[in-house]
């Protein structure tokens, strides 16, 4: 047979979950997620050409053509080796007449033109026109290039390859990239949830129905039931958002979630460590969320509640964000025993050491808070807004 | 151990016991040492002006705010959220989700209270179609008239079969017809064997109604008993018209109890009829009319919450102002 407290929280949470999900409002939640990405794509595309543009300056050279090509050539090598995106491009341009120098200028304050400095001269005298000074990565680069190119062909010396999979550094570095990842998501699955769980009661006070349910269930098991209808809710849309995310990562790029490197546990431990901190998290949060949302009577408190709730949760993930690389640190430690960034701790954990049992621990650990937090929720509720029993001080709640 | 037995069974009788009662708000104090009982299967009511402590008086039996001090019983438990299942209520202001089909907001009251919802549901539609809202039942409440909707939190209130039905002010807003059927439900309810509370300040309704009242004011309970003890706390009206403008016969008539159109209007004296009857004859009064009228229960509110009003702010009930 279900407890009471369970039975009745089922109750609420049905009731809310149909609510919630079967609202038009819902649909704006699925396809929340695609307005970041679309102003990711949009800004980011707009970022890209004027980073592009800003970082990868075009160097015109007007020098004979075989100079050219031996820079050209220098230029290709440098780029194998550390990537096109990190040098200056070249544009040849030939040479008009004797004065050089002037031809340079010309280049420069040429309408629409992209050249932020011109290499002209020859080998032997080159010079370099333009807004530069000596320590610019361009007319570093550049220097390094035309002596390369100066220097006497060598045969290059054949560098044997010994590859060792998995260095300690790089493997824990690795899963230190994984387990902050894991924290990201959870991170801003749970800031995207806050304010819906700060409103939660509004609904129900504003409508008079608080009366009926304080009659008929405890607080608690109303808050409970609130807590899994937003949980079921939530796990939905992310169901959805993984799914249609994973789908467009499997599309557009190969690899997915293998390109990342294996965490820890593994793989499928991983993933059901996830699902139960993001679960963790999301309770933890919202028992204290819908506890101070509940005091709100309005809309516009709930605003105003939002932005130290914000802060509140960016620093829990910073606090979180300390512990990942330094799994043992006392910082750690202490992020892990702290409630609220428990969760967020040990997922990043779960990513960088093999041990269960600390899980294990962690889990009934938050567990226990989630019921310490709704259960000095309702009090408060039931203190502060439906005025019960007699009138004490809040830091003598817990004696009664 | 005899004692205890003996005050167990007569907890048997009363579906609701509270003693000393007291609710502070702050500085307020909004029910101050109600006591009062209510029998198994009786029609109760709670009267008292606007502000007496009704309602909470009402919250803190049914659990939903727990008194500052004094006990409760409700159905034999002093946790009335234990027996929540067995309680149907009806708060002062009514609320029901507006985006909720009536028949599921009806189901929905009832899962709360324990009630299956597939259940709940089966009997909404049978509850609906009873009261003509059988269209109606798959319409969100939010299309619903006010008075459509009070029906809708009511038959919630009624769904799961309760023993106890708590109505706060439930005549309120309510059109002359739908009092009449609200007064019909409750006579029905308590013919199933449900014991009925309710708060009105509207006397009518307590008066055709109700087997035992509570008279609060102040957050005091001013009088607790029968309509018929209520009444019994004032004296008959005497009502006399004379042929004889004077004589020794007006010796027995208080002094100033005439009115503009000449007829004497006064409380019957301690003794009763017969020595009034006899001194207006004896003293040629030349009766024309004479009426002896029980006082409603109106008078008799009137007279008690007034009185503990006065009694309250220290002053003699004719000071009262």
């Amino acid at each position: 047979m279900i407890p009471e407290l369970l039975r009745a929280a089922l109750v609420i949470a049905r009731r809310d979950f149909t609510a919630t999900v079967l609202s038009r409002a819902f649909i704006f939640f699925l396809i929340a997620p695609l307005f970041p990405i679309l102003l990711g794509g949009v800004f980011g595309g707009i970022g890209a050409r004027v980073a592009e543009q800003a970082s990868r300056p075009v160097v015109a050279v007007a020098m004979s053509p075989a100079e050219y090509r031996s820079l050209s050539a220098v230029r290709d090598r440098l780029s194998r080796a550390i990537g096109e995106d990190k040098l200056v491009r070249f544009k040849y341009v030939e040479r008009a007449g004797d004065d050089w120098r002037g031809q340079a200028r010309r280049l420069l304050t040429e309408p629409d033109s992209n050249v932020r400095a011109v290499v002209y001269g020859w080998f032997g005298d080159p010079h370099i026109l333009g807004d530069v000074r000596p320590d610019d990565a361009i007319v570093r680069q550049v220097g390094m290039m035309l002596d390369d190119a100066q220097m006497p062909p060598l045969g290059a010396p054949n560098l044997k390859i010994d590859r060792v999979e998995g260095s300690t550094a790089n493997l824990s570095q690795k899963r230190a990239l994984t387990g902050q990842l894991g924290q990201m998501l959870l991170f801003f699955l749970t800031l995207l949830l806050a304010g819906m769980l700060l409103s939660q009661v509004i609904e129900e006070k504003s409508n008079k129905i608080i009366e009926v349910i304080a009659a008929a269930v405890r607080i608690d098991a109303m808050f409970l039931g609130k807590l899994f209808a937003m949980l079921g809710s939530s796990l939905l849309g992310i169901t959805v958002w993984v799914t249609a995310g994973a789908l467009a990562i499997a599309s557009l790029k190969s690899g997915g979630l293998a390109a990342l490197p294996v965490p820890a546990v593994g793989w499928p431990v991983f993933l059901a460590l996830g699902f139960l901190y993001f679960a963790m998290n999301y309770l933890l949060f919202g028992a204290v969320f819908l506890g101070i949302g509940a005091q709100a009577s309005t809309a516009r408190e709930v605003q105003t509640l939002s932005m130290p709730v914000t802060f509140a949760q960016v620093i829990i993930f910073g606090l979180a964000s300390t512990a990942v690389g330094s799994p043992g640190s006392t910082e750690a430690l202490a992020a892990a025993v702290f409630p609220l960034s428990s969760p967020l701790v040990m997922v990043a954990q779960a990513a960088e050491q093999p041990q269960l049992w600390p899980h294990l621990l962690a889990l009934a650990w938050q567990a226990l808070w989630v019921g310490l937090i709704l259960w000095a929720s309702a009090r408060i509720f039931r203190r502060s807004v439906l005025k019960s029993g007699p009138q004490r001080k809040w830091w003598k709640l817990g004696r009664s | 151990m005899l004692r205890q037995a003996q005050h167990e069974r007569v907890n048997e009788g009363f579906a609701v016991e509270a003693r000393d009662l007291v609710k502070d708000f702050g500085e307020t104090r909004a029910v101050d040492g109600v006591s009062l009982a209510v029998p198994q299967g009786a029609i109760y009511g709670l009267l008292g002006p606007n502000g007496a402590g009704k309602t909470t008086t009402l919250r803190c039996l049914l659990g939903i705010i727990d008194p500052s001090s004094g006990t409760r019983r409700v159905l034999g438990t002093d946790k009335p959220l234990q027996a929540a299942h067995h309680i149907g209520y009806l708060p002062e202001e009514r609320g029901l989700y507006p985006s909720m089909h009536a028949r599921d907001g009806i189901a929905f009251m009832g899962a709360l209270r324990g009630l299956p919802l597939a259940e709940g549901r089966r009997r909404a539609e049978t509850l609906l179609a009873a009261h003509g809202l059988r269209d109606w039942a798959r319409k969100p409440i939010r299309t619903l008239s006010k008075g459509m909707a009070q029906t809708v939190q009511l038959l919630g209130t009624l769904v799961h079969k309760p023993r106890l039905i708590v109505l706060d002010e439930p005549f309120s807003g309510l059109d002359a017809i739908n009092q009449g059927k609200l007064e019909a439900l409750i006579r029905e309810q308590a013919a199933c064997g449900a014991t009925i509370i309710f708060s009105t300040h509207v006397i009518a309704h307590a008066e055709r109604l109700c087997e035992r009242i509570a008279i609060i004011a102040q957050g005091k309970v001013a009088f607790e008993g029968s309509v018929d003890d209520a009444r019994g706390k004032l004296q008959p009206i005497v009502r006399l018209r004379t042929r004889n403008a004077d004589g020794p016969w007006r010796s027995v008539i208080p002094t100033g109890s005439q009115r503009g159109d000449g007829e004497f209007v006064f409380e019957l004296p301690k003794g009763g009829p017969e020595p009034l009857l006899k001194a207006l004859i004896d003293g040629g009064a030349g009766i024309e009319a004479l009426s002896i009228e029980r006082p409603g229960l109106h008078e008799a509110f009137v007279a008690i919450a007034g009185e503990a009003a006065a009694a309250a702010m220290g002053a003699p009930v004719g000071e009262a102002e």
